[in-house]
């Protein structure tokens, strides 16, 4: 019978302080690559399409602090976050919004398709719902191969009344694979708030209707997200099979791209209200607080991140164009 | 094929008002639903938000949530309604946002909307509208940029409409809402804040009848969409060259006017055939076929076609750029083709 795992204690929770600062400062990378790519957006120097992932940092942090690189994500149209935590290079990842024949795509995939097999990392989608049967699928494979390695799903909210998740979550769990479906629910789907999509307040419920266990986790708290990541992933490598999290959770910035901010959907105090519980503040007055880092400590984080990420725009920058002669380029294999 | 012979209830007059081609949509759409209490709007962010390109803008202050719904991220669900809405008697507008999408809804528009009429003996019919957004041009790259108007056409049952400017994407929308079949709406993302001529008045655009863009002796340019303003720039490169180029639009892709494309390459004995689309089985080989089936005797050379080649949309505008077919590749091969005969 499936059940509810309840929602995760408040307390805190017992990391080592080398967790702390893994989280934090893979939130940091997050966080500064992703304000980065919007200002060059919005200097015009990116096509296409950006969706930020600003404010939910804590989640990508809290469950890829949990993995290992032979795991395996599928990630979402709001994916750069997914990437940088899973250890997708700056380079790559930059290159690949710039265009340029060293991106993690060669160029043809831009912000919604980055992916790494290297780092486990089985793309950004543009299409709502799809990664989650692809996660499946990577579980599957894992266990057909007698790999303890797990697959992760994440999706947001509103990708949960899609036909691709329903199938999805049901396969996963009759065949009692190791798939992790981590909803990342930032209260909206596009402009449509949660209300007005589906009639649950819980998009962990859902999770029931497949005999799957889940938990509901604070989204802006990475140690928490963390440590329910840790044990569903550990429930999952022991063969115990699916687990859902619902991380609540919000995003800074608009559905997509940086200007106008434009947001009649939702209010500037709700959108305030967030901000104050920004995660990577509330890691990081935790850390000093407690002892785990100083402030110079997670200030050199910023940095050190700093000069990364303007050596990795440099380095796209400088980077070559793709050859339209290659336009065939990876159509087919062989 | 199919040809419907009454000309367009109202024509762009020189000096009438402009609009841009989505506010052109827009106002058609509002009028179809003044027009008929049972046409009503379901999508996502159609309602509260006025759609992702705002093609839906006003409308919910207007007509209220009842006729105007914000779905779920739905499309099987979403289609769906509009196929039982539809077969109870409702004139149901569904949008998909990105035509690409439509692969998770195929189901509902192929297996369904399409056939549900034949199969029920012709005992009801499927008003149905699907509107979407199709075409590259924006870096929205391999998810959102297919123009996949050859895997509607292929449909029996279906038909497809591919407005190329403001005063069509009014008239054919319009016409599409009025019509007993489900028909596909592609509207084409770059062309959306395109400016041109439109009636203030409702008015349909009869589908089923290709419209000659450009008259022309030299080359008949069939062209479908976006490539019909492409083709309309390369006939006046050519015309600076002495070569005076035909320009035929379809404006409805199913069913196809091909008697209008015949009379065409009757006087030209030269056709080029451009789309957007991958040109391996796009309808560029259809039109391409029919005419070979019927005027082959006419042809100085054979039908050529421009499409997009066997490959994904890539992102990189460099790329994408080279990807898609433009004024340039059209005149070139017109060019070809006299150089042929
Ligand atoms: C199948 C499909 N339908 C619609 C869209 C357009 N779309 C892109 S993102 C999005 C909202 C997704 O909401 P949610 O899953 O909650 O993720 P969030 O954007 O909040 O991170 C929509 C409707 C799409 N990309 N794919």
């Amino acid at each position: 019978m499936a059940q509810r795992a309840s929602t995760a204690s408040k307390k805190t929770t017992q990391v080592s302080t080398q967790v702390v600062k893994d989280l934090h400062e893979r939130m940091v990378r997050i966080r500064l690559f992703e304000t980065e790519a919007g200002k060059l957006m919005e200097a015009g120097k990116l096509p296409g399409f950006l969706h930020l992932y600003v404010g939910q940092e804590a989640v990508a942090a809290g469950v890829m602090a949990a993995l290992r690189d032979d795991d395996q994500i599928t990630s979402t149209h709001r994916g750069h976050g997914h990437a940088v935590a899973k250890g997708v290079g700056f380079r790559a990842m930059y290159a690949e919004l710039y265009g340029r024949a060293t991106g993690a795509c060669l160029g043809r995939g831009g912000s919604m398709h980055i992916n790494d097999l290297s780092r486990g990392m089985l793309g950004a989608n543009g299409i709502v719902g799809a990664g989650v049967p692809i996660a499946v699928g990577a579980a599957f494979a894992a266990r057909y191969k007698g790999e303890d390695s797990v697959a992760v799903s994440f999706f947001g909210d509103g990708a949960t009344n899609i036909g691709a998740w329903h199938e999805g979550a049901n396969m996963a769990a009759i065949l009692g694979l190791p798939v992790i479906f981590v909803c990342e629910n930032n209260g909206y789907a596009e402009f449509t708030p949660q209300s007005g999509h589906m009639l649950l307040t819980d998009v962990a419920d859902r999770a029931a209707a497949y005999g799957m266990p889940s938990v509901i986790v604070d989204g802006m708290d990475a140690v928490a997200v963390h440590r329910a990541a840790t044990e569903a992933v550990a429930r999952a490598r022991a063969g115990a099979g699916p687990m859902m999290i619902e991380a609540k959770t919000y995003r800074f910035f608009d559905h997509q791209g940086v200007k106008g901010l434009r947001h009649p959907y939702r209010s500037d105090e709700e959108v305030a209200e967030w901000k104050s519980r920004d995660p990577i503040d509330l890691i990081e007055a935790r850390a000093v607080a407690d002892g785990t880092a100083t402030r110079a400590e997670l200030d050199d984080v910023w940095r050190r991140t700093r000069e990364e990420i303007a050596d990795a725009i440099a380095y796209a920058e400088a980077s070559p164009l793709p050859d339209p002669a290659d336009l065939l380029l990876n159509v087919y294999s062989g | 094929m199919t040809t419907i012979s009454e000309a367009p209830a109202v024509a762009p007059n020189a000096g009438a008002r402009k609009l841009s081609y989505v506010k052109a949509f827009n106002e058609g759409l509002a009028q179809a639903m003044r027009e008929d209490e049972n046409v009503f709007v379901a999508g996502e962010d159609v309602a509260g938000y006025g759609g992702v390109f705002r093609m839906f803008d006003n409308l919910l202050d207007e007509f209220g949530p009842r006729r105007m719904i914000d779905t779920p991220i739905s499309e099987a669900a979403l289609v769906g309604l509009g196929v039982g809405a539809a077969a109870r008697g409702l004139r149901p507008v569904v949008d998909l946002m990105f035509m690409d999408f439509i692969g998770v809804c195929l189901d509902q528009i192929v297996n369904q909307a399409a056939k549900m009429k034949y199969m029920f003996g012709g005992a009801l019919s499927v008003p149905l509208t699907i509107t979407t957004a199709s075409g590259a041009g924006l870096g929205a790259a391999a998810q959102h940029s297919q123009s996949l108007e050859a895997w509607l056409a292929h449909v029996p049952g279906l038909k497809v409409v591919m407005p190329c400017d403001a005063y069509t994407a009014k008239g054919l929308t319009v016409s599409a809402i009025r019509d007993d079949n489900p028909v596909v709406v592609m509207l084409n993302k770059v062309l959306l804040g395109s400016v041109g001529e439109v009636p203030e008045e409702i008015y349909g655009i009869p589908l089923g009848q290709a419209h000659t863009a450009r008259q022309g002796s030299d080359v008949t340019v069939i062209a479908l969409g976006r490539m019909v303003g492409e083709a309309l720039a390369a006939a006046d490169e050519l015309a600076a060259e002495g070569v005076e180029i035909e320009v035929i639009d379809p404006r409805t892709v199913q069913p196809l006017d091909t008697e209008t494309m015949f009379a065409s390459v009757r006087r030209t004995n030269r056709v080029l055939v451009v789309h957007e689309a991958v040109t391996f089985g796009g309808l560029g080989a259809e039109i391409a076929a029919q005419i070979q089936d019927e005027v082959f005797d006419y042809l100085d050379a054979p039908v050529l076609r421009i499409g997009a080649p066997f490959s994904p949309v890539p992102f990189s505008p460099v790329l994408e750029k080279a990807y898609v077919p433009d004024r340039a590749r059209i005149a070139q091969g017109c060019r070809r083709l006299l150089e042929r005969s």
